[in-house]
């Protein structure tokens, strides 16, 4: 079962950069795998890295439909998989005649018309192939992952009142997590599994570039050198990519020359979000760009 | 080359050290299933769906790059960055030794290069730590086997491959560059790429076995990998965002922990008048069972940690982690020790930076007095006199030190004394079991006292321990 323009690696790599996802060869690879497979991708990785963006990429690259299910603490069934609608039941029992038989109420009113399908079951049931994202999995509780095994090995939903839906295409699903705990050895058994960790200098710079075209080449490598040694300290909450992308397109609208002290102060709220981190990033990486230290030996790259 | 007597094979297969031969089938999938033995062997859950699915992923992908390989395999059997962390150090291991062990199978041998003494020493530097600072896989490789030939004339390896690595490298004078943080201090001119450095010891290490294997022609025994590879933060330079991640996940999952066990009644205790109360109602029949709500245990801690030389980056790091964990106890002092004791609790209280801690305690707490030796008699002696009052059987004492006692009188009966007055003490000990009681270690003569010992220099034991320790169902 493959997906449209995912057939090969670089074919997948490719698409994936058309859709403005720049994957590294282990992200193209499970992606490519995923598509041949017909697995779930379980995704991991420190928050900000493109877990979620990896399934919208996928989405625009195989021109298919994105459903997410954001996860959370006390999903359940209802939010997730189908509901039955009550008051329109209640409407359509109340309309019917009082002497309609029981059994012809009931065949009525659990009817395909009066379900709501959630997330999950829109995507088992879509006439298109979708992909769908399963995000934050790790916030919800065990109950409800044992739930998702059934309709991620068979893709199947069975309704007690209606029987079991199957789906008609194989969606491609992404699973992504923030390792907040440990998940079941089943889930992650039915899974392939991908671990996303920031990039190198060298990929993120592509990213930013590509995403903030208007940016000077060598302006452009200094944030991203900026950005890592951030992430090199001890924060409650590190740089994600996209606050490198925000940051480069914020120093573009401020027309800033060069990434220097008096900038970095200026801006450091886009990237650093908590008091404290800001005093120890503006005292650790402020003072190294004072003194120019940073940039000398480096200008080879 | 291929078509060596097959004869010759046979008789040699005697020969291959410990390796047990080859049996069963050949081919690609019994290879397989021997890595997946060997990451069952390093406690990865392999199952056979996990088998399945590197099968399908392998037929998809093409053989020809070792890295989609690899990937593939990774994608499929491990389900952690732990398990993927022992998948490449096993994945390299497993498939270099196929390589090695054809080669021994059918009696080949390299073309060595023998030129040795002709090599200038100094050019031999300057053109290495060009090839590193330049990064290039392929130069590194072939001048990680000049260097050995150029630096194996010297004198004899030590027979150990690790110690051989770093002899070549110090005789080459290769230097990793400093970490960021090092300060401003200007960048050191002989000084190479970190990353570089450890992919051309890499180099060196696989010659090296490789010459290893033709010298001796066999294989030599599989290890089982180290659990030091994953072990807790050894030194002060390391990482400590990455420690900081740590803690904060365990946090988390501290958090999350026991929830599983909402709403299932487990071993109530009934609570008697609560059930008389309302059993009036039913004439005096105790039909309705009322049973004693259950609170999580929070323990009062008391910490005394060893931060001596030998063991400071672990309890400063552990101490770091109950300091996080913080709201789990009722109540939290922390102690550190070195030949005198001195409370720091307040400075976790105050200071959130890793390493601001680590400064005040080594400059602030004053528990160095001559020697810098450890000296855990007299530190049971002061604990005794200024905090013991304290201890009440509902309190957790809580040792962390390596028990060495660098030949003082231990003055176990002290610490008996301690450990009568809090309700339970633990021991743990940052080095592995296998140490304990060798050398100055008195391990045994405190453990009698003890409710437990545990080892524990991992992250996941820590974890464990600390699980352990905030669990609502101990005690």
């Amino acid at each position: 079962m493959s997906a449209g323009g995912l057939d090969t690696i670089e074919a997948t790599r490719d698409a994936l950069a058309g859709a403005g996802y720049l994957a590294d060869e282990r992200t193209a690879l499970v992606s490519f795998l995923a598509s041949q497979l017909g697995k779930p991708v379980l995704v991991e990785g420190p928050a900000g890295v493109g877990k979620t963006e990896l399934a919208k990429a996928l989405s625009r690259a195989t021109g298919r439909e994105l459903i997410r299910l954001q996860c959370y603490e006390g999903l359940d069934e209802a939010k997730a998989l189908y509901e039955w609608n009550y008051r329109k039941q209640l409407l359509r029992i109340q309309t019917e005649a009082t002497d309609a038989g029981w059994q012809e109420v009931r065949d009525d009113i659990f009817g395909e018309e009066f379900l709501l399908a959630r997330p999950l079951l829109t995507a088992i049931a879509a006439e298109e192939p979708v992909v769908l994202l399963i995000d934050e999995i790790d916030k919800t509780d065990q109950e409800f992952e044992a739930m998702l095994l059934e309709v991620l090995s068979d893709f199947q939903i069975s309704i007690p009142e209606l029987g079991v839906v199957e789906a008609r295409t194989q969606p491609l699903v992404l699973l992504t997590s923030n390792n907040s705990r440990e998940l079941t050895e089943a889930l992650k058994r039915r899974c392939l599994y991908l671990w996303l960790d920031y990039p190198s200098v060298d990929r993120e710079l592509e990213i930013v570039r590509l995403h903030a075209p208007d940016i000077d080449e060598r302006m452009a490598r200094r944030l991203v050198e900026v950005i890592h040694m951030v992430r090199s300290l001890d924060l409650k909450k590190p740089p994600s990519i996209a606050e490198s992308i925000d940051w480069a397109r914020a120093l573009l609208l401020l027309g800033a020359e060069d990434v220097d002290q008096a900038v970095l102060e200026q801006t450091m709220s886009i990237i650093v979000k908590h008091r404290t981190d800001l005093d120890l990033v503006a005292e650790r990486v402020g003072v190294k760009l004072g003194d120019g230290i940073l940039g000398a030996g480096r200008q080879a790259g | 080359m291929a078509s060596s007597e097959p004869a010759g094979r046979r008789a040699n297969s005697g020969l291959y050290g410990g390796m047990p031969g080859r049996p069963g089938p050949p081919g690609m999938a019994a290879r397989l299933l021997e890595l997946a033995d060997e990451m069952r062997g390093e406690g990865v859950a392999v199952g056979t769906s996990e088998l399945l699915d590197a099968f399908d992923a392998l037929n998809a992908v093409s053989w020809e790059s070792q890295e989609d390989f690899r990937e593939a395999l990774g994608a499929t059997l491990a389900k952690s960055q732990e398990d993927r962390h022992v998948l490449d150090v096993l994945f390299d291991r497993f498939f270099f030794r196929a390589v090695e062990r054809e080669a021994v199978d059918r009696g080949l041998t390299d073309e060595r290069f023998t030129g040795g003494e002709g090599i200038d020493l100094e050019d031999l530097r300057e053109r290495i730590r060009d090839a590193i600072r330049a990064g290039s896989d392929g130069e590194m490789r072939d001048l990680a086997r000049l260097a050995i030939v150029a630096f194996g004339r010297q004198g004899e390896g030590s027979g150990v491959i690790g110690v051989d690595v770093q002899r070549i490298r110090r005789s080459l004078g290769l230097r990793g560059e400093r970490q960021q943080s090092a300060g401003t201090e200007l960048p050191d001119p002989d000084a190479v790429p970190r990353d570089n450095l450890q992919q051309f010891e890499q180099h060196v290490r696989r010659e090296l076995e490789r010459l290893l294997i033709e010298r001796t022609r066999a294989l030599p025994p599989a290890r089982p990998l180290r659990e030091l590879d994953r072990a807790l933060p050894s030194n002060p330079a390391q990482d400590l965002s990455e420690v900081h991640r740590v803690v904060a996940q365990m946090k988390r999952r501290l958090a999350s922990h026991g929830r599983e066990h909402r709403g299932r009644r487990r071993s109530w205790a009934v609570d008697v008048r609560r059930t008389m109360r309302a059993s009036l109602q039913t004439g005096g029949v105790p039909l309705d069972l009322k049973y004693r709500p259950r609170r999580p245990r929070r323990p009062e801690l008391y910490v005394l940690c060893d931060v001596s030389t030998s063991v400071t980056s672990a309890s400063v790091f552990f101490l770091s982690v109950l300091h996080a964990l913080h709201d789990q106890f009722r109540k939290l002092r922390s102690f550190v020790f070195v030949e005198r004791i001195s409370e720091v609790t307040d400075v976790f209280e105050r200071e959130r930076s890793f390493t601001a801690v680590s400064r005040r305690i080594a400059t602030d707490a004053g528990v160095a007095d001559v020697s810098g030796y450890t000296d855990y008699g007299r530190v049971w002696l002061e604990f005794l006199d200024s905090v013991v009052d304290d201890l009440d059987p509902r309190s957790t004492v809580i040792v962390l030190g390596d028990a060495r006692t660098n030949g003082r009188e231990p003055h176990a009966a002290a610490f008996g004394r301690v450990a009568e007055a809090a309700g339970r003490t633990l021991w743990i000990n940052p080095e592995p079991k296998l140490y304990w009681n060798y050398g100055d270690s008195v391990m045994a003569a405190y453990e009698p006292f003890c409710n437990g010992v545990y080892e524990c220099w991992t992250t996941k034991q820590l974890e464990a321990f600390v699980n352990d320790l905030a669990d609502l169902r101990a005690g």
